[in-house]
């Protein structure tokens, strides 16, 4: 068994540590908002902080979050703020890449509480959006800083 | 060619089926038409408590199944708010008239005294809901007026989307996220390039191993486990390759022609006689993957002979049928339940992971079978947006109009949904050890078209032959991706037509105005110009502008592109006006309208699909940093209401093109825009 720290509780886990760790939360922690894209880091549809780093979980293995604070999109506290603002922007189509936007966000406004634009758009570069959303994405978190 | 589907609500077996009171006071709504991440499930219960007159907050859309559900044919074309909301509009009204007819009978009034607030009927002295007497349904009504247009408050209000907050909140949305207990992981091994025959499998204990024929995938209790496993079986697995993809598709279509088309012939020879300018241009667009985020997924159960399939499909009839076909089942035997997806954008691999699930869930014990695609799967075996080669001439006469105008063009079928031909159309299909022959692609017939969707200009040409060659053999499967040939005929139009207007040395705005009567293309292309003519030009930066009539039925949508070339061709700003009849949620009509300027600017400068493509590093597509501010122009109207999804895809590109030559002064007809074109054709 491997215990790790998810958003603020401890678990124990039965995969083996070469796990990544996207499968150990949405299979048996039951996290589903994590959402599968690419398996390799490419997309950002994974994305958790990681000791409040927006990272991706599909290729990130769990022995390498032992020890570490792991929170994903259930873990952020009430309605966070960037999430009021991607409802009141309706800034998404089909949603699917939005739990990984959500994460980027809130990782850069943790760090930069008032980003200009070309520091959002720079910083989700890494989060992959289909539908074309990227321009009400953008205006949400502005709303939001 | 395939005929339209009927109007969807004569399929509808009873109306119950379709509106529901339920005994806690809501109303349950069913619908053929589903929710593809394009906000339909909102709009369409806008249009239910419109006609209901129940709030919003009460209605539910039930999950589209074939168990429950009208049959509405496909989620696609643009066409749910026209078909599927009429359908819903009418049931509604239906309702409503059938429960007021009934109120006055047992309070002996006349119908006109009666209201409705929020389902509860009123009048003087009666207040009684629809809840209290809807379970005894009685003659359905033959005569329900709908509600006319002025006395709408929620059709045509921005109501925000329902789904959305659960999706921002990460909560389970989609049939990647469904759970059922004793669920079991699958993955499918399958090579990244087209294959004639599974040669060899290696023996790799402890994994359960499902094959038929060249179709084999494997079963875990965990999902990584499923995908280890698969994994160093398709490192070690043989396959028998398949015939090469061409490079040069557009030469390889020519050369393989099934059947030439006349799609529009009008010939007048002294027309074509008067012209004193004579063009001609070849143009190309590649093969495009649709290339949703998520990739597809499903799950299959069988209990004994019967299969239960959930489905992100966009045609749970068709999928069923297909089923029924290559399992040796009856359809009755087979239950198909739609469950969102990532956005699919056409025809992706919903339906071949749906097949997929039901082959190795065989391998189950009863057990559920959970099945997604990886990333490299669904680049390799999602059926593309089909390549295409257009050829087009054109004479002008003294006057500087259009006499002579000529369009031909070559592609693959742009459809090969399941359910829709004698032979199946999925992929595995082809790879059991009784294999099915696969149904080719096909076209649905003028006025909307596949291949030939958007060939024939709206624009006044006295001369005119449109021929469309239909190749039959693919090298790669293609099928429906948003806005079909949409897409590659308006670019080759609008950018010919740009082309014409500047051998004459006319105003792009003025040389599409002077050939065009239809007053609602008028209108776009008015109000798109006022960008095009507030532009200031200056050094590698250039405006450009197109415009077309979706399906020559459908959306008018006209788009001003503003480009900047420097190593890299970037569109910095679209303008959209687009008129879509009575928008039933003007904000979701407008979401749609970005996403496609901004999905098309993507296929537009960055995307050409290739057989080898395992990741988005190989097929990159537009980024935030990247992508154009997008401004949508939504005119005014209250013609009926169309649908928005698709209307911008060819506008985009030709704009997009007409700019380059504007900022540079080159003209690059081939797709995608990247800078070694560019670059090739200063």
């Amino acid at each position: 068994m491997t215990e790790l720290e998810v958003n603020g509780a401890r678990q124990r886990v039965a995969a083996h540590p070469d796990t990544p760790l996207l499968y150990v939360l949405r299979n048996e922690l039951g996290l589903v908002g994590t959402r599968f894209g690419c398996g390799n880091g490419q997309c950002g549809a994974c994305f958790v902080l990681i000791d409040g780093r927006a990272m991706a979980s599909c290729d990130t293995p769990l022995s390498f979050v032992i020890g570490k604070r792991i929170t994903t999109i259930e873990g952020l506290e009430g309605e966070h703020a960037v999430q009021k603002a991607l409802v009141k922007h309706q800034a998404a189509q089909c949603g699917y890449c939005m739990s990984g936007i959500v994460m980027s966000a809130v990782s850069l406004l943790s760090k930069n509480s008032k980003p200009a634009e070309s520091e959002v758009r720079e910083a989700l570069d890494r989060n992959l959006c289909r539908c074309g959303s990227h321009n009400r994405v953008v205006r949400a978190i502005l709303d939001a800083r | 060619m395939l005929a339209e589907k009927p109007a969807a609500l004569t399929d509808a077996r009873r109306l119950s089926q379709r509106v529901h009171f339920e005994r806690d006071g809501t109303v349950s709504i069913a619908s053929g038409k589903v929710e593809l991440g394009q906000g339909i499930a909102t709009a369409l219960l806008q249009i239910a408590a419109e006609e209901l007159d129940v709030e919003i907050s009460r209605i539910r859309l039930l999950p589209a199944s074939t168990a429950t559900s009208p049959d509405e044919g496909v989620t696609s074309g643009s066409l749910s708010i026209q078909d599927g909301g009429k359908a819903l509009r009418e049931a509604c009204a239906k309702v409503r008239r059938l429960l007021l007819e009934k109120a006055a009978r047992r309070f002996d009034v006349p119908l006109q005294e009666l209201r409705v607030e929020d389902g509860t009927i009123r009048g003087r002295d009666i207040k009684v809901s629809y809840w209290e007497f809807a379970e005894d349904e009685g003659e359905i009504p033959g005569d329900a007026p709908v509600k006319p247009q002025a006395a709408y408050t929620v059709v045509g209000a921005s109501v925000p989307r329902v789904d959305l907050p659960r999706k921002f909140a990460g909560e389970a949305s989609y049939v990647h996220d469904m759970v059922i207990p004793g669920m079991l992981h699958a993955r499918v091994v399958r090579p990244s390039k087209a294959f004639k025959h599974l040669l060899t499998v290696p023996d790799v204990p402890g994994v359960k191993v499902v094959r038929d024929g060249s179709f084999l995938g494997v079963l875990g209790e965990r999902e990584e486990e499923a995908i280890a496993a698969a994994a160093k079986l398709r490192a070690k697995c043989t396959w028998e390759e398949g015939p090469p993809v061409p490079d040069d598709m557009p030469t390889w279509l020519k050369a393989h022609v099934t059947e030439r088309i006349i799609s529009k012939a009008n010939a007048d020879a002294a027309a074509k006689a008067r012209g004193v300018k004579r063009l001609q241009a070849s143009y190309t667009k590649p093969a495009i993957a649709h290339a949703s985020i998520g990739p597809s997924c499903a799950i299959a159960r069988w209990k004994g002979d019967k299969l239960e399939v959930w489905s992100h499909t966009q045609g749970i009839f068709g999928l069923r049928q297909d089923l029924a076909k290559i399992l040796s089942m009856r359809e009755e035997d087979i239950v198909v339940t739609h469950v969102e997806g990532a956005g699919c954008y056409g025809h992706n691999g919903a339906d071949d992971v749906a097949l997929d699930a039901a082959l190795l869930a065989r391998g189950a014990n009863g057990r559920p079978v959970r099945l997604q695609w990886m990333r490299e799967d669904e680049f390799a075996w999602e059926p593309y947006g089909a390549a295409m080669a257009f050829e087009l001439e054109g004479a002008v006469d003294e006057s500087g109009r259009i006499v002579s105008w000529r369009h031909e063009f070559w592609s693959n079928g742009h459809t090969h949904r399941p359910g829709r031909a004698k032979l199946p159309t999925l992929t595995a299909a082809a790879h059991l050890a009784k294999p099915f022959e696969i149904a080719p692609a096909v076209n649905p017939a003028l006025p909307a078209g596949g291949a030939d969707r958007n060939c024939i200009p709206i624009y006044d040409f006295a001369d005119l032959l449109v021929v469309n060659n239909y190749v039959r053999e693919m090298p790669l499967r293609s099928s429906s991706l948003r806005s079909l040939g949409a897409f590659g005929n308006v670019f080759a139009i609008e950018s010919f037509m740009d082309e014409c207007a500047a051998a004459v040395g006319a105003d792009p705005v003025e040389f599409r105005l002077k050939h065009l009567t239809d007053a609602r293309g008028r209108a776009v292309i008015e109000k798109a110009a006022e960008a095009f003519r507030a532009f200031r030009k200056t050094e590698n930066r250039g405006r450009g502008i197109a415009f077309a009539k979706y399906k020559n039925l459908g959306a008018y949508c006209a788009v001003v592109a503003e480009v900047e070339a420097t190593h890299e061709l970037r569109v910095t700003r679209l303008v959209a006006a687009v008129d879509v009849g009575l928008p039933v949620n003007p904000d979701g009509v407008a979401n749609q309208i970005e996403g496609g300027c901004i999905q098309a600017a993507s296929w537009t400068l960055k995307e050409a699909y290739r057989p080898g493509v395992v990741g988005w590093e190989d097929y990159p597509i537009l980024k935030f940093s990247e992508v154009p501010r997008v401004e949508v122009l939504l005119l005014k109207s209250s013609e009926k209401s169309v649908g928005a999804g698709e209307c911008t895809m060819g506008p985009v590109a030709a704009a997009v093109a007409n700019a380059l030559y504007d900022a540079l002064g080159v003209r690059v007809r081939d797709l995608p825009l990247t800078p070694d074109r560019i670059a090739a054709a200063i």
